[in-house]
């Protein structure tokens, strides 16, 4: 994380209105696969799918229509830093609750 | 610090008499220049405090003795919670950050403004309606709110004093503290002039980086508790309060997520402003500095992971408390390397004795006494003696005024002729330095004795046994306030009749006093090119290796 | 960020759409960890309570969620694709996706209005005689309903303010295809709505 943000530079990225629509069926599917799942009996799975979908999701969106995967690297890093730090909240606020 | 000086000829006035759109008071509140905002802060924070220093001070009168003195216990609950408030979210955490990073962090990298201008000014603006509507909280009817600074429920949920204003000035206070986080991370990624790489920056702004990390990253969850329990106030929706199956504890957990890393963002800033002084004055290359750089943002990190440390006594797990406690001594560590650093700078130095050293001697005096306490408040079987007593109190005032708030004053003393383009007279100010760090050491170290012997926080009324502590803890009081009224005339009265400051009145080498004092409006004519690191006094080191 | 060289920004004269971008992203990070506050309540209780909270979700509609979803991943694509649009030089064409945009948040607007309307005639709401009865967890689960849906809901109505803007910054051409990073950051914010509620469909309306 020198300096090198301001030097390295991408030009303009058009992503085009394929891709989008792509990534929108993409999403789209993998809402049907959740709403789907939640149907089954999958006991305490159910959280983990869900949330792993919509972390996926999630990626998609971040990634393509966010144009984080056409950014700086400085901004993946730092994304990764505040989503890190909010899941070290989540982590810790379990030391307590879960050996209650 | 640069190939050339650059020290322009005084053919551009300063900021303070450039053409302005508008006039008057306009000028100032409306303007987007950094110095001036800074310069905004410095006076409403100065309002605030020194509110919040008059009703410290009329607590420790009515503590003097048993029983009632001055005021009933119900104002008394409000004047600690008043204090708490306006101290914390008015006073030490947009302290440094908001008048010496707004003013002086853009200079220090070359740069000519902050990122966003705009949104610096609503920072202030923020800051200015918080602070209202928490003043504006005592005099509506219901009576200025008396939860204590923490607001903890259920009783501020209950309670039928003001807490909702309080609260909203809590939330307003931390949007505009994001929002200076937000615009001091973009600055120093972008703004940077040529030539200033990450470590030629001074230390003081990698410590206003590591701090608005912790203000963009940890604000947020205290903003969204406080709103949860407005909510629950004003809906009576079901979140914490334990009649409709919240869990107060968990109250606790999301606030100190939030209120422990404030305590750094509280003291980072400090650290960074005795890094800054200390070379000058050592008239020695800062030691370590890729260590002390570091440290900050070890800091901000670890500091994170330490909140529950406030809650040992609350009931949570034994698993949960093991965790915390290990965590609390890890931030030892960065600090420790701090003060190190600190030393190894002044040892061999030529120390020349100015009013900022001063003041910065007595914060690492303060700031270690402080620190060992918090170690001693981080072992369990120590804090469950002490929990809620005046030793945590004394702890916190060692590191919140013995270290931030004397590192505010040695900033003070340190930038002044930058910014005012005038200097003060050194015997009033070493006057009241050695009043200030008398009367403070005086006021706050028989809280560690009550405290050990078992006076709780916050009471009104205390046992007998307790009195001759509290007495001179008093007198303390009275002898810091004198300090203070003097410091603060001292710097008044040079306003106007001290004499005109040089550009570089200390021989510092960093690029704030490579420019006029006070600097014009866009700070220089020509963007520097930075080739060296910040503290570069090998001049005066190869004048001692000679004289040897 | 016509040529990208935007160099270091030197304050006045020379813009910086990196900086400004930069920015915003820090700020979408202030609003994740807002959300954040109010996962890490909903987890504890969803942990403390895991029966309660299954009961109490089967009052809401999947249907409504669902249908909701999809219009926000739209609205999402929309704003996306209005970049490229503007990008290309295609000033209607971005005018219209925007207005797309607006109009699936009002769409989504709507549909929570006659959800949470049901709600309240069925006397699901804080405070209510027929919740305060219900068992500790359900009146949680409801709360922590109310709460986070409903601010998600507030930054929709922000997010169609931003976006009218946009649309008015389009037509008045303070955004073109040269300068258009305010419409980037108004699409930031608005996939930040989105992927809020890419976390709050499945937690509130998937429990069964």
């Amino acid at each position: 994380m020198e300096h090198h943000e301001e030097q390295k530079h991408h030009g303009t990225h058009v992503i085009s209105y394929g891709r989008y629509l792509l990534i929108w069926l993409g999403l789209l599917s993998l809402t049907g696969i959740t709403v789907a799942l939640s149907g089954l009996d999958l006991g305490q799975w159910i959280i983990i799918t869900a949330m792993t979908i919509a972390s996926i999701k999630t990626l998609l969106v971040a990634n393509i229509f966010m144009h984080l995967k056409f950014e700086d690297r400085m901004f993946r890093v730092f994304v990764l830093v505040a989503v890190v730090t909010l899941l070290i909240f989540i982590v810790l606020t379990f030391f307590d609750y879960a050996f209650r | 610090m640069t190939t050339s000086a650059f020290v322009t000829e005084a053919t551009e006035p300063d900021f303070y008499h450039v053409r302005t759109k508008h006039k008057g008071i306009l000028a100032w509140v409306l303007s987007t220049d950094h110095k001036r905002i800074g310069i905004l802060y410095l006076v409403t924070m100065a309002f605030f405090f020194l509110t919040a220093v008059l009703l410290g001070l009329l607590m420790r009168l009515e503590m003097l003795t048993p029983g009632k003195t001055i005021v009933e216990p119900q104002a008394y609950n409000t004047f600690f919670t008043l204090h708490g408030i306006m101290m914390i979210f008015l006073f030490i955490i947009p302290g440094l950050p908001a008048v010496f990073g707004n003013f002086m962090m853009p200079i220090l990298i070359g740069a000519k403004d902050v990122f966003f201008p705009r949104l610096n000014l609503l920072s202030w603006w923020l800051f200015l309606i918080g602070g209202i509507l928490a003043l504006v909280s005592v005099f509506l009817p219901g009576g200025a709110a008396d939860t204590g600074w923490t607001f903890y429920v259920p009783y501020s949920v209950r309670t039928t004093t003001n807490v909702l204003p309080a609260l909203l000035a809590a939330f307003t206070l931390g949007f505009s503290s994001i929002l200076t986080g937000l615009n001091f991370i973009t600055t120093i990624h972008r703004m940077r002039a040529p030539g200033m790489s990450w470590f030629r920056m001074p230390l003081f702004v990698w410590s206003l980086y590591a701090t608005a990390w912790i203000q963009v990253l940890a604000t947020p969850i205290v903003g969204i508790t406080l709103l949860l329990v407005s909510l629950e106030r004003l809906f009576g929706v079901g979140i914490f309060d334990p009649a409709l199956g919240g869990d107060p504890v968990l109250y606790q957990h999301l606030f100190w997520i939030y209120s422990h890393p404030a305590v750094y963002i509280m003291i980072l800033p400090g650290l960074g402003v005795v890094s800054e002084i200390l070379p000058v004055f050592a008239r020695r290359t800062i030691f370590g500095y890729k260590f002390i750089a570091y440290s900050s943002l070890a800091i901000a990190f670890v500091g994170s992971l330490v909140w529950a440390h406030h809650m040992f006594t609350v009931g949570m797990s034994n698993t949960g408390v093991f965790v915390f406690s290990f965590l609390t001594f890890l931030v030892s560590i960065p600090s420790a390397i701090k003060v190190f650093n600190w030393i190894a700078t002044l040892y061999k130095g030529s120390i020349e004795v100015e009013v900022p050293l001063l003041f910065i001697l007595s914060f690492i005096a303060q700031f270690c006494i402080g620190g060992f306490t918090g170690l001693m408040l981080g072992t369990l079987a120590i804090n469950i003696h002490v929990q809620d007593t005046y030793f945590v109190v004394g702890h916190f005032h060692y590191v919140m005024f013995g270290g931030t708030g004397f590192g505010l004053f040695a900033a003070m003393h340190y930038w002044y002729p930058k910014m005012f383009g005038r200097m003060y007279k050194k015997g009033p100010a070493v006057l009241s330095w050695l009043l200030l760090t008398i009367g403070f050491n005086v006021l706050y170290f028989p809280f560690f004795v009550m405290g050990y012997l078992g006076m709780p926080r916050r009471y009104y009324d205390y046992l007998p046994e307790f009195q001759t502590s509290h007495q001179i803890s008093t007198l303390g009081s009275w002898i810091l306030i004198v300090g203070l009224v003097i410091m603060i005339a001292n710097l008044l009265i040079s306003l106007r009749k001290g004499r005109r400051a040089e550009a570089n009145p200390w021989g510092g080498e960093t690029l704030e006093w490579k420019v006029p004092s006070p600097p014009p409006l866009e700070n220089f004519h020509e963007i520097p090119v930075i080739t060296t690191g910040p503290y570069d006094y090998s001049k005066y080191e190869r004048v001692v290796q000679e004289a040897k | 960020m016509t040529s990208g060289a935007a160099a270091v920004a030197q304050g006045h004269g020379h813009r910086d759409d990196v900086g400004a971008k930069l920015g915003m992203w820090l700020f979408l990070f202030t609003e994740l960890i807002l959300f954040g506050g109010m996962f890490i309540v909903y987890a504890v209780y969803r942990f403390s309570h895991p029966t309660e909270f299954h009961v109490a979700a089967t009052e809401l509609d999947t249907l409504v969620g669902t249908i909701n979803t999809i219009i926000l991943l739209t609205s999402s694509l929309t704003v996306a694709m209005s970049i490229t649009a503007i990008q290309k030089g295609n000033k209607w064409l971005s005018f219209t996706l925007v207005g797309f945009t607006v109009m699936l948040a009002l769409a989504f607007l709507v549909n929570k209005y006659f959800e949470w309307g049901h709600k309240f005639e069925v006397g699901l709401y804080p405070g209510s005689a027929i919740l305060l009865n219900k068992p500790p967890g359900e009146i949680l689960y409801f709360g922590l309903y109310y709460v986070m849906t409903g601010l998600h809901a507030l930054h929709v109505i922000i997010g169609v303010v931003v976006l009218a803007g946009m649309m008015m910054f389009i037509a008045k051409d303070k955004i073109t295809r040269h300068s258009y990073v305010r419409l980037e950051a108004g699409g930031l914010y608005w996939h930040l709505v989105d992927i809020i509620w890419i976390f709050l469909f499945p937690l509130f309306y998937l429990l069964h």
